[in-house]
């Protein structure tokens, strides 16, 4: 067993778990943020992607004892109180989900997509990058249109700040 | 996952010490196969020894001829450096291709080439430049490192610390990836040195993991164009074979990315 000392959400946690334990462990069930999802459990699918300092990580194929010191961010942590991210938003518009499973991971790394492109997004950009994450019902259509509003809202976000 | 025991380390000689005290250890970079393969409980080591947080095992630094990629750079960092951009532009399209995203802001050249999987691609690119492996014991020139199926010269308890390359006047990378995990079905590495050598290996194609295509090598020899490699037969007999392609498939990928990284090295 080892103490886990991390932030979450802008909230510095510690918690007991047993080496082995995996980052999406920590938060699914020592944390009870259920948002981030495990879909494939090998690291292919993106469901359980969150954000480790910044970057988008697959938080199934990650020890939460390598996120020790580290800021995390999930789903639950990308709202201002009850005004949706604007990705989340973009998502909800563009009918970018159905049964939203893949939904928490996508719009982690759709927002991570948005951060390293900035204005310079284009539909095969968005597919290309899409590449981590796998959804079954969508055939992503409406995932890139949202991905696509959402960067355009993010700037417009950016520049009003 | 069986039970395992985490430690990070802080250098290379409190990595190497803690490795020397545990029964089974293995070292932890990224953790982008190691941690999959020890959940399918393939792998069981009794502790783990992160490398991640080593300060002087990351970056990506040139200097005169020379390009030096510290062993716990992830793809990422080299894909996006001015510095691998500049000096061997290749190499940094190499990184932009391994897995995905999330993979590569977390895996690593070092584990990538101390587990020399057949289909990986950081190998092609060492043989093909003739890079040399800094270890915290010596240096190993690539074609000395790669010793098969995720085989290398790697000691036990010895730690990869930096990949130096040296600046090539050409280089050009072209992988057919697997549409699900991005491996190579087949990936081939060309290299031009600034003495006029050529340098060819291809990854995903061998039984024996990466190998040099010499056929193709004296091809670019006497003529450096796509055209050049038409002629060459490339032998399916040692190539790997499974469902997602025959040995002649892949006879055939070595030429034509073969092809496709001469045209992208210009």
């Amino acid at each position: 067993m080892s103490t886990v000392k991390l932030t979450v959400n802008g909230k510095a946690v510690a918690v007991d778990v047993e080496d082995r334990t995996l980052l999406v462990q920590l938060l699914r069930d020592h944390l009870n943020l259920t948002g981030t999802h495990v879909g494939c459990d090998t690291s292919q699918c993106g469901a359980c992607v969150v954000h480790m300092d910044g970057r988008a990580v697959k938080s199934c194929t990650m020890l939460a004892g390598q996120a020790d010191g580290a800021s995390i961010t999930t789903i639950e942590g990308i709202a201002k109180g009850d005004e949706l991210h604007p990705m989340q938003a973009a998502f909800r518009d563009n009918h970018g989900l159905q049964c939203g499973y893949c939904t928490p991971g996508m719009i982690m790394s759709a927002i991570d997509i948005v951060h390293r492109h900035g204005g310079q997004l284009d539909e095969a950009t968005v597919r290309h990058e899409l590449e981590g994450n796998i959804c079954r019902c969508t055939g992503y259509h409406n995932i890139v249109k949202a991905v696509l509003d959402a960067a355009g809202r993010m700037k417009v976000a950016q520049a009003a700040e | 996952m069986y039970q395992t025991t985490y430690h990070r380390a802080s250098s290379v000689d409190e990595a190497a010490s803690l490795f020397a005290k545990s029964s089974e250890a293995k070292f932890l970079a990224g953790g982008q196969t190691l941690l999959p393969v020890m959940k399918q409980r393939l792998a069981s080591p009794s502790d783990v020894i992160d490398l991640a947080k080593i300060k002087d095992m990351i970056g990506v630094e040139a200097s005169g001829d020379t390009l030096t990629i510290k062993a716990a750079t992830p793809h990422y960092d080299v894909a996006t450096s001015d510095a691998a951009k500049k000096a061997i532009p290749a190499l940094a399209y190499l990184a932009s291709l391994i897995g995905d995203p999330a993979v590569r802001y977390r895996g690593t050249i070092g584990g990538s080439i101390a587990n020399n999987d057949p289909a990986a691609d950081y190998p092609a690119a060492l043989l093909a430049l003739d890079a040399t492996v800094k270890t915290n014991k010596r240096s190993i020139a690539a074609s000395d490192f790669f010793k098969g199926l995720f085989t290398t010269a790697l000691e036990d308890g010895e730690i990869v610390t930096a990949v130096s390359f040296p600046v090539p006047a050409k280089a050009g990378y072209s992988k057919m990836p697997h549409p699900a995990s991005r491996f190579a079905l087949t990936g081939v590495f060309v290299a031009q040195t600034k003495s006029g050598e050529v340098r060819v290996a291809a990854t995903g194609a061998s039984q024996n993991g990466v190998m040099r295509v010499s056929a193709i090598e004296a091809a670019l020899k006497t003529n450096w164009s796509p055209a050049a490699i038409d002629s060459v037969s490339i032998p399916a007999s040692g190539l790997l074979a499974d469902i997602h392609g025959t040995a002649e498939y892949r006879a055939n990928l070595v030429k034509v990315m073969a092809q496709r990284a001469v045209a992208a090295a210009g």
